[in-house]
C-alpha cells in the first residue's frame, strides 16, 4: 500500500505516463468513427439548411405520436423485464454451480446473438398461420388464428427477449455483493424468511435494480430492426421513422434533427436516473 | 448456497424461462431441415435443401465472404487497439477519466441508427460508403468497447508482482510485457477478438447504411430478403448466423474460464 503511494508520487512529479499514451490509438478510433460522426450530425441539424429542421417535428402530429410510443414501449418493456428478470437474477444467484451455468448461458446466448434472427424467428413463431397459432389451433384452444404481429405486443415480445440479459446482469451482479451472512443474521434476530427478504436483501439489491431498469430504458429507446420487423404502422418507434426519413426520404438535415432529439431524449433519461444509478455498475455487464 | 434451498417454483420459473429464451432461435434452427415448402413446425422430413439454395446463390456466398472479412479486420484491429487502450486506461491517469470512460461506452448506448446515418452522412463525402476499409472502420468504432471491457477486467485482477520480479530479474519494460503480461492476459484478448467478431458478424444497422450493392453483409442481404418473405431459405441463414455466433461464444466463455483459473 505504502509503496503503491510512493510511487503514484514518483509517476505524478515525473509528469509523463507513459501507460496513458497507450489509450491514444483507442481514442483516435473512437473519436474519428464514433464521437466526430455525432458531432457533424449535430452541426447538419442546424445548418442543413437551417436550425427550421426541428420544427419537422411540430409539422405533423405522428412525429410526437411515434416519439410517445417509442416511451411507451421503451418504458412497457423496462417493467416487464423487470418482473421477469429479477426472480431470473435471483434464482442463478441461489443456484447451484450447474444450474447457475446453464441459466448464464440461456441468458447470454440472446445477449449476443443477432436482433434480427430473433425477430425472424419472432417472426416465424406469431404469425398468422405460424407456429403457436398452429399448435394452439389443433390444440382446439382457440377457434380462430389470433393477429398480434403488426402490434405493439409483438414488439414488445420481441425487445423483452432481447432486452431481459440488460436487466439480469446488473441486478445479479448486486445480489452477489450482498453478505451472505445477513439473512442468517436477520433470521436470528428474528426475521421470518419473508420479512428477511423484504427488509434486507431486496433494499440491497436495488442499486441492480436501478442500474438495470436504465439501461434497459435507453437501450429500448434506440431499437429498430425488432420493431421494424414485427411492428406496424401504428406501433412504428423512432429509430424507423429516422431511417425512413434519411434513407427514403432523403432529408438529410431533418433526419439529423430527429436523430439529435433521439440521443437527448436518452440523455435526459439518464439525467433523471443518474440520481439514483452509479452509472459503473450499469455498464459493467459486456465482460460477463 | 446450496441448490436446495432454492424454491421449486422459482426453479421451476427459471428452467422455463431459460428455456422460452432459447426456443425460438432452435425452432427456427428445425424447421430450416425442413424437406416442405412451407415453414412448419415440426417441419415436414429432413432434408439439406434450403442450406442447398443458401449455400448456391451467389448473393448470399459472396455476402458471407465480406461478412467474414470484416468481421476478421474488425477483430483483429479491436483487439490490438482495445488491449492497448484498456492497459492505459487500467494503469494510466488521466485528468477525466469520466470523460474517456464515457467514450469508451458510448457506442454501446448511443442508439445504433444514430451512428449509423452519423456515419453515412461523414463516409459519403469521404467516398468510403461501399468500402471494406468504411466498413471495417466503422464496426471496429462499435466493437472496440467490448474488448476494452473484457481486457480491463483481466487487468484490474493481474498480480503485478510478477512484472515486478520480471523487472528484478532484469527483463526491461518491452521484455516484461511480451514475456509476462502478454501471455497471461492472451486468454481475455482472445476473447475479446471474438466478441468484437460477433458484433461485426451479427450488426445490421450501421452495415445497412454503409453498404452497397456490391459490398453487403449477411445481415443486410438477410434483412433485405425477410421484408418480403419468410421461406425457409431465410431460416437456413438465420441458423448460419447463430451456429457462428454461438460457436465463437462458447470459446470465448472458455477462454474467459481459463483467464479466471489464472
Amino acid at each position: 500500500m505504502a509503496s503503491a503511494a510512493v510511487s503514484t508520487r514518483q509517476r505524478a512529479r515525473s509528469g509523463a505516463d507513459l501507460w496513458a499514451l497507450l489509450a491514444i490509438p483507442g481514442i483516435l478510433i473512437l473519436g474519428a468513427f464514433f464521437l466526430l460522426p455525432l458531432v457533424l450530425m449535430a452541426l447538419r441539424s442546424v445548418t442543413d439548411p437551417s436550425p427550421a429542421n426541428y420544427l419537422v417535428l411540430t409539422s405533423s402530429s405522428i412525429y410526437v405520436r411515434v416519439l410517445v410510443n417509442t416511451f411507451v414501449v421503451a418504458g412497457c418493456c423496462t417493467v416487464i423485464c423487470l418482473l421477469l428478470g429479477y426472480p431470473y437474477a435471483y434464482a442463478m444467484h441461489r443456484a447451484g454451480p450447474k444450474l447457475a451455468a446453464v441459466l448464464t448461458i440461456a441468458i447470454v446466448l440472446p445477449f449476443w446473438s443477432s436482433a434480427l434472427v430473433r425477430s425472424y424467428a419472432w417472426l416465424v413463431l406469431l404469425r398468422e398461420n405460424g407456429v403457436i397459432n398452429g399448435w394452439l389451433l389443433s390444440a382446439h384452444l382457440i377457434a380462430t388464428p389470433f393477429r398480434i404481429l403488426r402490434t405493439n405486443t409483438a414488439v414488445i415480445i420481441g425487445m423483452c427477449h432481447i432486452l431481459l440479459p440488460f436487466m439480469v446482469f446488473p441486478i445479479y451482479a448486486a445480489m452477489r455483493r450482498i453478505d451472505p451472512t445477513l439473512l442468517p443474521a436477520a433470521a436470528v434476530l428474528g426475521a421470518n424468511p419473508f420479512r428477511a427478504m423484504r427488509k434486507v436483501f431486496v433494499p440491497l439489491s436495488l442499486p441492480g435494480v436501478y442500474a438495470g431498469s436504465l439501461i434497459v430504458f435507453i437501450v429500448a429507446l434506440g431499437f429498430f430492426v425488432v420493431p421494424a420487423l414485427l411492428g406496424g404502422p401504428r406501433s412504428m418507434m423512432f429509430s424507423e421513422l429516422i431511417v425512413t426519413t434519411v434513407y427514403e426520404l432523403l432529408e438529410f438535415g431533418q433526419g439529423a434533427a430527429m436523430a439529435i432529439v433521439l440521443v437527448a431524449s436518452a440523455l435526459m433519461a439518464l439525467a433523471v436516473a443518474s440520481r439514483f444509478v452509479r452509472l459503473g455498475d450499469a455498464l459493467n455487464y459486456g465482460s460477463r | 448456497m446450496s441448490p436446495a434451498r432454492l424454491h421449486p417454483l422459482l426453479l421451476g420459473y427459471a428452467i422455463f424461462l431459460a428455456f422460452v429464451l432459447v426456443a425460438p432461435t432452435l425452432i427456427v434452427a428445425l424447421m430450416s431441415f425442413s424437406a416442405g415448402v412451407l415453414l412448419r413446425f415440426p417441419p415436414q422430413g429432413f432434408s439439406w435443401r434450403w442450406y442447398g439454395y443458401f449455400l448456391g446463390a451467389d448473393t448470399w456466398t459472396r455476402s458471407i465472404e465480406t461478412s467474414a472479412e470484416v468481421g476478421a479486420a474488425t477483430a483483429a484491429i479491436s483487439a490490438v487497439v482495445g488491449t492497448l487502450m484498456a492497459l492505459g486506461l487500467v494503469r494510466g491517469r488521466y485528468r477525466w477519466p469520466q470523460l474517456l470512460n464515457g467514450l469508451v461506452v458510448g457506442p454501446m448506448l448511443v442508439p445504433p441508427v444514430v451512428i449509423a446515418i452519423g456515419l453515412y452522412f461523414m463516409f459519403v463525402r469521404l467516398h468510403l460508403v461501399g468500402t471494406y476499409s468504411g466498413m471495417i472502420a466503422a464496426h471496429t468504432a462499435l466493437a472496440l468497447p467490448y474488448v476494452v471491457v473484457v481486457v480491463s477486467s483481466s487487468l484490474r485482477n493481474f498480480d503485478r508482482t510478477l512484472e515486478r520480479a520480471a523487472n528484478s530479474l532484469g527483463a526491461g519494460p518491452v521484455r516484461t510485457f511480451f514475456k509476462v503480461t502478454l501471455p497471461l492476459i492472451l486468454p481475455s484478448v482472445g476473447a475479446g477478438a471474438l466478441f468484437a467478431f460477433i458484433t461485426s458478424w451479427d450488426e445490421l444497422i450501421v452495415a445497412y447504411f454503409l453498404s452497397t450493392p456490391a459490398v453487403r453483409t449477411l445481415p443486410v442481404v438477410m434483412w433485405g430478403a425477410a421484408q418480403d418473405t419468410t421461406d425457409p431459405t431465410l431460416a437456413a441463414v438465420a441458423t448460419f448466423l447463430s451456429v457462428i455466433t454461438v460457436a465463437f461464444l462458447l470459446i470465448a466463455r472458455l477462454l474467459g474460464y481459463r483467464t479466471r483459473a489464472a
